[in-house]
């Protein structure tokens, strides 16, 4: 396992490996919990950490709830790992409907035998991933299955977050005129992750997009920008979220493909392999419906967080055409429909 | 993207497409071959560019859809088996048996696996000596060279723990299995280019010359298939039936000889059953006398059984282009990539599904 840069706390360092006993119940679970878990995520805040369950002070607003399950391999992989990703993808999932993401829960169910260092690096990087996204984790649970019933680690995070008054972000508030823009290049997550997993090597390689999306959302909803709709394009890629909202809005979305940013080791990957880009999974990107009047400043402002990849854009517009239909303008400048990827993606033959 | 966005450039298409229509001066029906070119022309809309005087219907090239029934549930059999690693290639995993398809077989404890090489096969029966390693070998031209190689590796290796199940189809004599059938309307080809990049396109003169019909050797982009319509239009309008190749920057007459070679050595010709169409003869390949000993249906015992198609299913009449998936009635009905009724459903480069994913109601 490359890049390790996190050190065992010393309490731990007789166990390299995850045993059956750190999910028992006794000492080596509390151990685990007190010296790994409790140290990294609980940093001195509201949280009564001797308790079953964390009790939190909520304002009066609404809330927000969300949950996942995170089960990628590998463990780590370029551009991020699985614990920046349970962080990324429940915080993603909350600032979607335009909450501020506040507690996360994490809960783990480990392997035996996955090794210490292992499960220690990606706590640390859960934790770095919700300090960057400003959100807090306060409860969790962990459970050890035998080796060979689990794949290294499996975790759950489940989050509360809080909806400021007047905002309202639906597939139903989608309206005719609405512009669609994306925060930038698409299919990176997906193929960073198969090139790992499946050794298939690129000449310039692919680094997950993976990333919290809470800035640029939390900075846009505060300037009050007239959102309609956000969704972020994980599983299904961006054909999955214009067509669930095209359903959702009862309206039809034009796409111009020639506006959609690609990167080019991605694009070449899809060719080769015979995937169109835009059915294959992003962890760090979502399509925003937005009021022609606010979509210059919402472009500004995704703009000021573009890291490593292409720049934000413009790709479409909601008319008033076909119930839940999304037309794609491709690149020869001719229509066809932009469908929901049918299943998982298979490569071809040839 | 370098040497494939200059083939899909709008602007070059519309001119291209503007010197289809220049010189069509009456209705002409054309085939393209192969399931990648199909893919091309409904991805990319390109019937939307083409005069109307020009019809182009679509061939049976995908190699996923022709693999009859009763291979697919042969590969079932085999892969079901707990001594067996079954590798395939991915798409087609998702392709229904009579019972159920690949992925069936591996939730219910078949170990199934997904290969990019049927060279990884050979590593992974290299690796597991303990188990039967089988690799389904199917394809047209242009996956038969590694699919040999695959075969000559193992036995380099001496291993005796490494299988194909082959089905593997050819391309000239579905060509002639269309143009001598009476029932024929296409009038002109647009053949396969990687297929030619293997096999070269000699065997094309004698078809062209008997049925006088052009064929012209095409490339998979964009402007490709638009360059190969025009040339192909271009001689149906002089009255013209020759062999012309348009994706000269790939292909040459003779083709890669190591690799026909090699397919000749591990592989020699038989008659073969192409779903949706039926048999054509001598349009298939099976292992060579002198590489028996590598058939998984022999290993295994596997046998011949006869399944019957749905009825409702057109496919194929669509592969022979006598018709267009979207004038079947079960077209995004009863049939949908989900819930394929046939040959043309199954794959994404089939006819059906390409019509169904790019061009439903637009």
């Amino acid at each position: 396992m490359s890049g390790f840069s996190c050190p065992i706390p010393f309490s731990l360092s007789d166990y390299p490996h995850v045993l059956m006993a750190h999910g028992s119940g006794g000492a080596i679970m509390q151990r685990l919990i007190e010296e790994l878990f409790l140290k990294t995520f609980n940093d001195g805040q509201d949280v009564n950490e001797a308790h079953d369950s964390a009790v939190l002070d909520v304002p009066k607003e609404r809330i927000a709830m969300s949950s996942d399950s995170f089960v990628i391999q590998p463990l780590i992989f370029p551009g991020g790992d699985i614990g920046s990703l349970s962080v990324h993808g429940t915080v993603n999932d909350l600032a979607m409907s335009g909450a501020r993401p506040c507690y996360l829960s994490s809960s783990f169910i480990l392997e035996e035998g996955l090794p210490m260092e292992v499960l220690v690096q990606i706590v640390h990087s859960m934790k770095k991933a919700a300090d960057a996204a400003g959100v807090k984790i306060v409860t969790g649970d962990t459970k050890v299955v035998e080796r060979g019933h689990g794949d290294g680690i499996y975790i759950n995070t489940t989050g509360i977050g809080l909806v400021k008054e007047g905002v309202n972000i639906s597939p139903k508030y989608v309206r005719e005129g609405d512009l669609v823009l994306i925060n930038g290049d698409l299919g990176r997550h997906g193929m960073a992750i198969m090139s790992v997993r499946e050794s298939l090597s690129f000449e310039s390689p692919i680094k997950s997009d993976s990333t919290s999306l809470v800035s640029p959302v939390m900075e846009m909803i505060e300037e009050n920008l007239d959102i309609s709709c956000m969704r972020d394009a994980t599983r299904g890629g961006l054909a999955a979220v214009l067509n669930e909202i095209a359903v959702g809005s009862g309206l039809e979305i034009h796409i111009d493909e020639a506006k959609i940013p690609i990167n080019e080791a991605v694009s070449g990957a899809c060719e080769i392999l015979g995937f169109d880009p835009l059915h294959v999974a992003n962890e760090g990107r979502f399509a925003i419906f937005i009021a022609e009047k606010d979509a210059g400043r919402a472009l500004e402002i995704l703009s000021s967080y573009k890291e490593d990849g292409a720049m934000p854009s413009q790709i479409g517009k909601v008319v008033n055409g076909k119930s839940g239909m999304v037309v794609l303008n491709t690149a020869i400048g001719t229509k066809r429909i932009l469908d929901m990827p049918g299943g998982e993606l298979l490569p071809r033959i040839c | 993207m370098k040497y494939v966005d200059e083939f899909r450039d709008p602007d070059a298409a519309r001119e291209c497409a503007r010197k289809i229509a220049d010189i069509t001066t009456q209705e002409w029906t054309i085939m393209e071959v192969c399931g990648g070119q199909t893919h091309t022309i409904v991805r990319f809309g390109l019937q939307e560019i083409l005069p109307d005087k020009i019809n182009v219907v679509h061939g049976p090239g995908c190699p996923v859809c022709v693999t009859p029934l009763e291979q697919l549930d042969k590969a079932m059999e085999i892969a079901a088996r707990s001594d067996v690693i079954f590798c395939s290639f991915g798409d087609m995993l998702r392709v229904p048996g009579s019972e159920e398809d690949l992925r069936g077989v591996k939730a219910g404890g078949g170990d199934v696996r997904i290969v990019y090489s049927p060279l990884d096969a050979v590593k992974i029966a290299k690796d597991n000596p303990d188990k039967q390693v089988v690799f389904f070998a199917v394809g047209f031209e242009t996956t038969a060279p590694v699919n040999a190689m695959a075969v000559f590796q193992a036995e380099q290796y001496g291993l005796n723990n490494f299988f194909v199940l082959v089905s593997h189809v050819l391309v000239p004599p579905a060509i002639e299995a269309i143009l001598s059938s009476p029932e024929n309307r296409v009038q002109g080809f647009l053949a396969a280019g990687h297929v030619c990049a293997i096999m070269g396109y000699e065997e094309y003169f004698p078809l062209a010359e008997k049925y006088k019909t052009p064929i012209v050797v095409t490339g998979f982009e964009p402007l490709d298939i638009l360059h190969g319509v025009y040339m192909c239009i271009k001689q149906l309008e002089e009255g013209r039936f020759e062999v012309e190749n348009q994706y000269s920057r790939v292909v040459d007459v003779a083709g890669n000889l190591e690799a026909q070679n090699l397919i000749q050595k591990i592989f020699k010709i038989a008659p073969r059953k192409w779903r949706g169409i039926g048999d054509i003869p001598q349009s298939g390949l099976v292992l060579s006398d002198e590489y028996e000993r590598f058939n998984a249906e022999t290993r295994f015992g596997v046998t011949q059984t006869q399944v019957q198609e749905p009825e409702e299913c057109i496919s194929g009449l669509i592969l022979q282009g006598l018709k267009r998936p979207n004038e079947c009635p079960a077209f995004g009905t009863i049939c949908t990539p989900e819930k394929p009724l046939g040959a043309t459903m199954v794959s994404g480069e089939g006819a059906c599904s390409a019509y169904y994913k790019y061009k439903r109601d637009v």
